[in-house]
This record gives C-alpha cells, structure tokens and sequence, in this order.
C-alpha cells in the first residue's frame, strides 16, 4: 500500500503543482474555477482514454508511439505557457497599473486564460495516464483494497501539495504576483522543454548530446522527496543531458527575450499613439 | 523570433539527419517476467545507438527507469516497447522496474 501511494505521489504531484500555479495566476479572473475544472476533467477523461490505448500507442511507430505522442504534448504545452508568459507580459504591465490606480479590483482582463487551461488539461492527461494504468493493473489484481487505498492516499497527498502552493501563492500581494507566478511559469517551461528533449532523445529523434554531463544524485537524489518536488517544480535531474540543458536554456531565453521585444513593440505602439494626439490637440 | 525558428528548424533537421535514421542499430531484448529482468545483465557496444526493445510478459504494467541512462518508459501488460540508449562510453548503467524495485534490477554493460 505504501508502495502504492508513493509511486502515486509522485505521478500526481507534479500535475497538481501545475494546477496550482495555474490557479494563482489567474487569480482574481471572472470565470476561472469553471476554466480550471473543465482543464481537470478533460485531462482526465484523456487519461482514462490514454490509459485504455496503452498498448496499443504503445507499439505504434516500431514501439516508440508513447515517447512521440509524450514529445507532441509537451511540445504543445511548451508553445502555450511560451505565448502566455509573452502574452502577459503586455498585459501585465498596463493592468497592474490600471489595477493601482483603481485601487481596489483586479482583473487581468475579460479574455479566458484558455492557454493555461490547455495546459492544465496536457498535464492532468499525462501524468493521470500513467497513474490509471499503474493503478487499475494493481486493482484488479492481488491486492485491490491496499492498491485503492495506496492511491488515494498518494493523490490526496499530492493535491494536498498543489493546494499549499495554492495558498503560499495567495499570501503574495496582488502588486508582486504577475512577477512571480511568471518566473514560475517560465520553470514550468523550461522544465518541460526539458523533459521534450529526453522524450525525443529515447525515441531516437535527437541522437545528440544524449550522455548525462554530471551527476548530482550524491546532493540531491531526485527519487528523494526534495528531489520529486525540485524536479517537479523546478525540472532539476541527478543526471542530465546535454540536450536537456540546450533545451531548458533555449526556452528560457525565448521566452525571456520574447516577452522583452513584446514590451517593446507595444510601448513603441503607444508612445505613436500618444504622439499622434499631441500632434492633433 | 523568426531567427530563433529557423535556427531551431536548422538544429531539428541537422540532428535528424545526424542520426542516421535508416542505419541498422544494434537490437538488444529485454524480456519482463515475474517482476524481474531477463537477461539481467545486458551488453552492448560502445559509442554506438542501440535500440533496447523491453518485452513485458506479465499482465502488470512497469516502468523502465533508469538515472544512469536518462531514460523512463512505462512499458504496459504484454506490450513491447522500444527505448533508444546511447551511444555509451565504457561503463555499468543500472536500471530498475519502478514498480517493483526490489525484484527488477538489472546493469546495462557498456564494453
């Protein structure tokens, strides 16, 4: 049962953190909860397909389906959270100061984060898939009630988790929480391109810079609970590749420098248009 | 932006072309049975891509992991899946059944 719940944990944790990080940044948005739990429940019902279709995705392209539909997904997640993390930062600026000068409520704006939701859903279905198999293998078989019982504790704990960085992310004052739930994001990120470029290494896509550079596993084990939630939150590996480290640096440059050109542009944009009236008046 | 995609698009297609796609890579079996690794022990050349095809016989799903390789795959009931590994320097890689760590233990040797 222990067994269980830890190996639970660990697949679900990192889809919860996910959910959580979602659910601060978009904090104060009209429709959210709605959003959110439409991400949830149709990454999960993917999950259960996903699950079903196993072996079959399983031998699919001489028997690297799995790791080439994995790349697709973090593929897609990647692109969303990189045009989110840009996206806002246009937002960001003008709506915070809207939001000072206000003074009192807050909205990033009418439009639906359907970005983050999609996210959401890639997480759930990814990480839920794996723990569906795992766990209606074990149901059905020696065990059911230590298996079921296993896993609910595992998922209790790990929805536990996403709901604590919940919270911590509410105690940041409104003023703050673009900043830091975008450098959460842009990890997020820069953790997945990370994991896109193990997947394509294993599939035998990319068959450069596959050897591990170090490894750090005599500091931090990444099976040990620090470990878990590093990787999970921060794409830390004992033991990563070269490719893993070009992927992780080339997202987190793209987005950084994107969000920047995106600033840019759009205080250029205005200062036209600010321009443009005193010339006229 | 258009720069960083056509760099990435020049990365993408200079490394599919460097991985010889249509070589015959060194094939390896690895047969799951009983919660264990048949052969437990796996030898395969150095400095070269080998295609590792994993054979689950049992009607459990497990997880292929191993930090040596950097590499984690659930390979389901009665499925056979494959996993690309290396190429490897000289060297022990030790790998696991992550749903059964006690029994499924094995070393890829790399000489």
């Amino acid at each position: 049962m222990l067994g269980t719940a830890i190996i639970v944990f660990r697949e679900t944790l990192e889809a919860a953190l996910f959910v959580g990080i979602m659910a601060a940044a978009t904090r104060g948005l009209a429709g959210r909860s709605r959003w959110l739990t439409a991400g949830v429940l149709a990454g999960s019902a993917g999950a259960l397909a996903l699950a079903a279709g196993a072996e079959r995705i399983g031998a699919l392209a001489d028997g690297v389906g799995q790791d080439l539909l994995n790349a697709g997904i973090l593929a897609v997640a990647l692109a969303m959270l990189t045009w989110h993390c840009i996206w806002v930062s246009t937002r960001g600026a003008q709506t915070a100061a809207d939001a000072r000068a206000l003074g009192s409520s807050f909205t990033q704006g009418q439009r639906a984060p359907w970005a983050l939701m999609i996210v959401v859903a890639l997480s759930v279905l990814r990480e839920g898939a794996e723990t569906v198999l795992f766990v209606a293998a074990y149901a059905t078989g020696s065990g059911p009630v230590g298996t079921v019982a296993g896993a609910v504790i595992g998922v209790l704990c790990g929805v536990s988790l996403g709901a604590l960085i919940y919270l911590g992310l509410s105690r940041v004052p409104m003023k703050r929480m673009f900043a830091v739930t975008n450098t959460l994001i842009l990890l997020l990120a820069a953790s997945i391109a990370s994991q896109l470029a193990r997947a394509l290494s294993q599939a035998g896509v990319i068959n450069v810079w596959g050897q591990p550079l170090w490894d750090s596993s005599p500091l931090l084990r990444i099976d040990s609970f620090v470990g878990t939630f590093a990787h999970a939150l921060l794409g830390y590996e004992a033991q990563p590749t070269g490719l893993q480290l070009i992927f992780y640096a080339l997202a987190v440059l793209v987005i950084v420098s994107g969000a920047r050109w995106a600033r840019k542009a759009q205080a250029g944009q205005r200062s036209v248009l600010v321009r443009r009236d005193t010339i006229r008046a | 932006m258009k720069l960083f995609r056509s760099l990435a698009f020049a990365f993408f297609s200079a490394s599919v072309l460097a991985s010889g796609a249509f070589a015959a890579d060194p094939e390896v079996l690895l047969v799951i049975k009983n919660h264990k690794f048949e052969p437990a022990e796996l030898k395969v050349p150095v400095g070269q891509r080998v295609k590792l095809v994993v054979h689950n016989q049992d009607a459990t799903p497990e997880e292929f992991e191993s930090h040596d390789l950097n590499r984690e795959k659930i390979v389901p009931p009665g499925a056979k899946v494959t996993i690309f590994i290396g190429p490897l320097k000289p060297g022990r890689y030790s790998f696991v059944g992550e749903y059964h760590e006690a029994s499924a233990k094995g070393v890829v040797v790399a000489e």
